[in-house]
């Protein structure tokens, strides 16, 4: 019995870390934003650690139970009840290393959210709803139209409930069903609800928000390779929430600027 | 040795006619510990199979979307038409597993149930404190299932949000989707009816720790299972009225047209809700002020178990006992400052955020050190293989893996990409699931004995163990994977989203995995059946432990402590004494003269 245990458990831990760093380079989708190289980044030293961390308790685990397990001829054992400073050295290790982590794990997060005024930078609006993502660009105007929660009709195509008749800045509002951003261009998403709470998520930037009703909550990526990538929704939000998706464009300015213009005459 | 005392003899009374109402008097409506404790296990058990077949035919569902399910469509004939289960009904299944489990087996039955009947022996008290509020406990509980349940028979089925219930969709009604009508209001009273019930027994802990122990029980000669006991009714008592607050404010939004977590402005289903500002994340606050200290709460008594069952089966003293005592302690208050971390994506300031994530570290520090005594109290023993030890062994494996990985959800920014992935899944349930899992079948097969006076079959228990070693891994492993491929939770379709649709041949394999391993509990079931029935006579201390309760003859006597009180005299792990590992003592008797 002892054989067969420790063996399972000296095949679990080998298995399992021949098998993720085999597989290592294809675990996550590509990365395509300083950001998102700076995420991987961290998880990669997160992985290092606590894959060395995995290895040795298993192989310990696995290494006592077959050492000390009882026969007849190691019929002694240690009562030993601790030893303070090995203990004590333990933990004070763990501490650091997970707190170093704690604080290096922050620095991508909150860039990402970092209030400050970027210049140049693109401003859109992405709206969640039972069970698909609407999103805004503000126009010529630079300025996001008031939304009337009481004129919100999908039927009607006034998903956000603008009002352009009578509120100037609606006018030149652009409201789309999927994301379209020029490439290495700086982007300040601001995320919006009209129901339930909802979460915007694109692997290849390694962004995620809440979009929660009765908040504004911005984020900020800038998307550094042109490509297709899909939106979902992270968040359980109802019966639909599995088909709740929508696709970032990432285009060339050019592209770019004809595929606005195109989405504005569509209005 | 300790026949049944008559009755009278205690503060209980316990009258003794003859037929049915003395059955039912002694084991129905019962106020013993031991009575009660059984009675929990027996509500736990069947709130976990219900909770397994519920997570089975999700797999199946998942896995195999056209595959028509047997029966279902007779207990839902909406839900799951021609057995094929519609997006809302699979959300319905999902929230009553989640509930199930997490309420109803993981917090019941290793506090409740093993709990209310070792904790008082093992001090050395002969009742809980207030006896008849561990009865209501119990029926609240229970009465809190049945509630449940219910919401499998009515109109629109049980509710579909989710164990945590996140507001607004859990607060606006019917109109955020089917089951968030009645379904909502109903799971609502019964959590509500749960956390008051466990508060009950936690009261009854607190005081029996504090006032029932027995001479010379000093508070470092409690054995490590009764303090994990202590400290766990210590979090309930203070993190689970956060939530029957939250339940209420629920209720007052759905039954009296309060707002609490509905905001103003909320249009659903094209209607506009016409609501005065409430904050849907104070839903999210109290949520996890509750939710993170019940995690821990419902692992602190198998982590104490495993303390325990490590040194016994090694036969030598625990390595750290003080260290162990601390760490569950500082588990303990720490426990209370990381709620945050379940929120890193909610806007939260980057200062809370920063706080949250350190203070989620920290509480990683006494776990590793208890990991650490684990280790060091295999070391130069003589380790003896009973089915109780290989499951602790199978809890430190698993306990370190879980652990491990919420090493990578602190850190905001890798949980910025893992948050709401079956990353998570993969961590709470190699940590709560499947570590809180191998932590009751250590107990039962370490205490049936006591409890029922017969042995369980070591070798249904080996084969057991190993089905669900091997199972549990093969099932939860993979759906790391899934997280790092960003393949969101909570989905009912693998097929809309491309990207999740290339993941299938995984979720197949994790549905076989997961089908195998629930059947492998069939030998436990069929194991406590005839172990029941006709297992060896068990003696009174088959694995030569130390606590109080094997000095008991088995099965435990009715109240047996109440009239000749032990007196302890020796710490809880007197084991290998002078190296070897047949002498030791047990607390309650004699200590060595020489020694
Ligand atoms: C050892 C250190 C641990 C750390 C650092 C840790 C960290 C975390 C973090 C940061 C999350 C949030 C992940 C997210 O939603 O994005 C989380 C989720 C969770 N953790 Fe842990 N955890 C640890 C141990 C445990 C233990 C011992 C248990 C249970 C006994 C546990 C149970 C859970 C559960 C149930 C959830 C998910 C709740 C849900 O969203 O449904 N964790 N953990
Ligand atoms: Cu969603
Ligand atoms: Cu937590």
């Amino acid at each position: 019995m002892a054989f067969l245990v420790s063996l399972a458990v000296v095949l679990l831990a080998v298995s399992t870390s021949v098998l993720l760093l085999l597989s290592h380079q294809g675990w996550l989708p590509p990365a395509v934003s300083l950001l998102a190289k700076a995420v991987d980044r961290q998880f990669d030293v997160t992985f290092v650690i606590s894959g060395v961390l995995f290895a040795s308790a298993q192989l310990l685990l696995a290494t006592f139970i077959w050492k000390y397990r009882s026969t007849r001829r190691n019929a002694r054992v240690m009562p030993m009840r601790g030893h303070g400073i090995l203990q004590g050295i333990w933990t004070a290790a763990m501490a650091v290393l997970f707190v170093w982590l704690a604080v290096t794990g922050f620095v991508p997060w909150a860039t990402a959210r970092a209030t400050e005024r970027i210049p140049g930078v693109l401003v859109v609006e992405a709206w969640g709803e039972q069970f698909e993502w609407h999103f805004r660009y503000p126009g010529p105007d630079g300025k996001f139209g008031p939304v009337h929660p009481d004129l919100m009709n999908d039927g009607a195509g006034n998903y956000l409930g603008l009002a352009p008749w009578r509120d100037p800045a609606s006018r030149d509002d652009i409201v789309t069903a999927n994301l379209a951003v020029p490439v290495n261009q700086p982007v300040r998403l601001i995320l919006r609800s009209k129901d339930v709470i909802h979460s915007f998520f694109v692997r290849e930037l390694r962004i995620k928000q809440d979009a929660i009703p009765g908040e504004e909550i911005p984020v900020h990526f800038t998307a550094a390779k042109t490509g297709t990538y899909e939106i979902v929704c992270t968040e359980l939000c109802g019966m639909g929430h599995y088909e709740m998706h929508a696709k970032l464009f990432v285009m060339t300015e050019s592209r770019f600027e004809k595929w606005l213009r195109k989405m504005a005459a569509q209005q | 040795m300790n026949p049944e005392r008559p009755s009278g003899s205690s503060g209980v009374s316990q009258p003794r006619p003859s037929g049915l109402f003395a059955f039912v008097r002694k084991y129905v409506f019962s106020t013993d510990h031991r009575v009660i404790g059984v009675q929990y296990f027996l509500l736990g058990f069947v709130a976990a199979l219900i909770a397994v077949v519920l997570s089975l035919v999700m797999r199946v569902h998942l896995a195999w979307p056209a595959v028509r399910l047997p029966l279902i469509d007779r207990l839902s004939p909406l839900g799951a038409p021609g057995g094929l289960l519609t997006p809302e009904y699979y959300l319905s299944l999902l929230t009553l597993h989640g509930t199930l489990m997490v309420f109803f087996v993981l917090t019941t039955v290793p506090q409740s149930a093993f709990g209310n009947y070792f904790l008082p022996l093992q001090l050395g008290a002969s009742e809980m404190p207030y006896p008849r509020l561990n009865m209501l406990s119990l029926w609240l509980t229970l009465a809190s299932l049945v509630v449940l349940l219910s919401t499998l028979f009515i109109a629109n089925g049980p509710p579909i949000s989710g164990w945590t219930a996140y507001a607004p969709l859990s607060a606006a009604g019917a109109i955020a989707g089917p089951g968030e009508g009645m379904g909502q209001t109903l799971w609502t009273f019964s959590i509500a009816g749960l956390c008051c019930a466990s508060m009950m027994t936690a009261v009854n802990f607190i005081f029996v720790t504090l006032r029932g122990r027995a001479q010379g029980m000093t508070w470092m000669r409690m054995p490590l299972t009764a303090w994990a006991w202590f400290v766990g009714a210590a979090m309930i008592l203070l993190s689970f009225p956060a939530l029957v607050v939250d339940c209420v404010l629920l209720l007052l939004d759905h039954l009296a047209g309060a707002s609490f977590f509905l905001p103003a402005g909320l249009v659903m289903s094209g209607q506009v809700l016409g609501l005065h500002g409430g904050s849907p994340l104070l839903w999210q606050h109290l949520f996890w002020f509750f939710g993170h200290p019940e995690v821990y709460i419902t692992i602190l008594p198998a982590m104490g178990l495993t303390s325990h069952l490590v040194s016994i089966f090694s036969r030598k003293p625990v390595y750290g006992y003080r260290a162990i005592v601390y760490s569950t302690v500082a588990i303990g208050v720490l426990g209370f400052l990381v709620w945050g971390h379940h929120m890193f994506m909610t806007g939260m300031n980057p200062f809370a955020a920063f706080s949250f994530a350190a203070l989620t570290m920290a509480i990683s520090v006494p776990s590793a050190a208890e990991v650490f005594s684990w280790l060091g109290t295999l070391y130069g023993g003589s380790i003896r293989f009973a089915t109780p030890m290989l499951f602790t062994i199978g809890f430190v494996s698993v306990f370190v893996t879980g652990g491990l990985t919420g090493i990578f959800l602190a850190q905001p920014s890798v949980d910025m990409y893992l948050h709401g992935t079956y990353f998570v899944v993969a961590h709470l349930h190699l940590v709560m699931g499947v570590a809180v899992g191998f932590g009751i079948f250590a107990a039962t097969y370490f205490w049936f004995p006591k409890v029922t006076g017969r042995m369980m079959s070591e070798r249904l228990g080996q084969a057991h163990f190993w089905l669900t070693f091997v199972g549990a891994y093969l099932t939860f492993m993979p759906m790391h994977f899934l997280g790092l491929k960003g393949n969101p939770r909570r989905y009912s379709s693998l097929s809309a989203v491309p990207f999740v649709a290339s993941l299938r041949p995984v979720h197949i394999f994790i549905t076989i995995a997961a089908l195998a391993t629930a059947a492998g509990q069939l030998l436990f079931v069929v194991n406590l059946v005839w172990s029941l029935l006709s297992g060896a006579r068990a003696p009174d201390n088959p694995w030569k432990a130390t606590s109080l309760e094997w000095i008991l003859p088995s099965p435990a006597p009715f109240q047996a402590f109440a009239t000749d009180r032990p007196v302890v005299q020796t710490d809880p792990y007197e084991l290998g004494v002078g190296g070897n590992p047949e002498v030791y003592v047990t607390q309650g008797s004699a200590p060595p003269a020489t020694g």
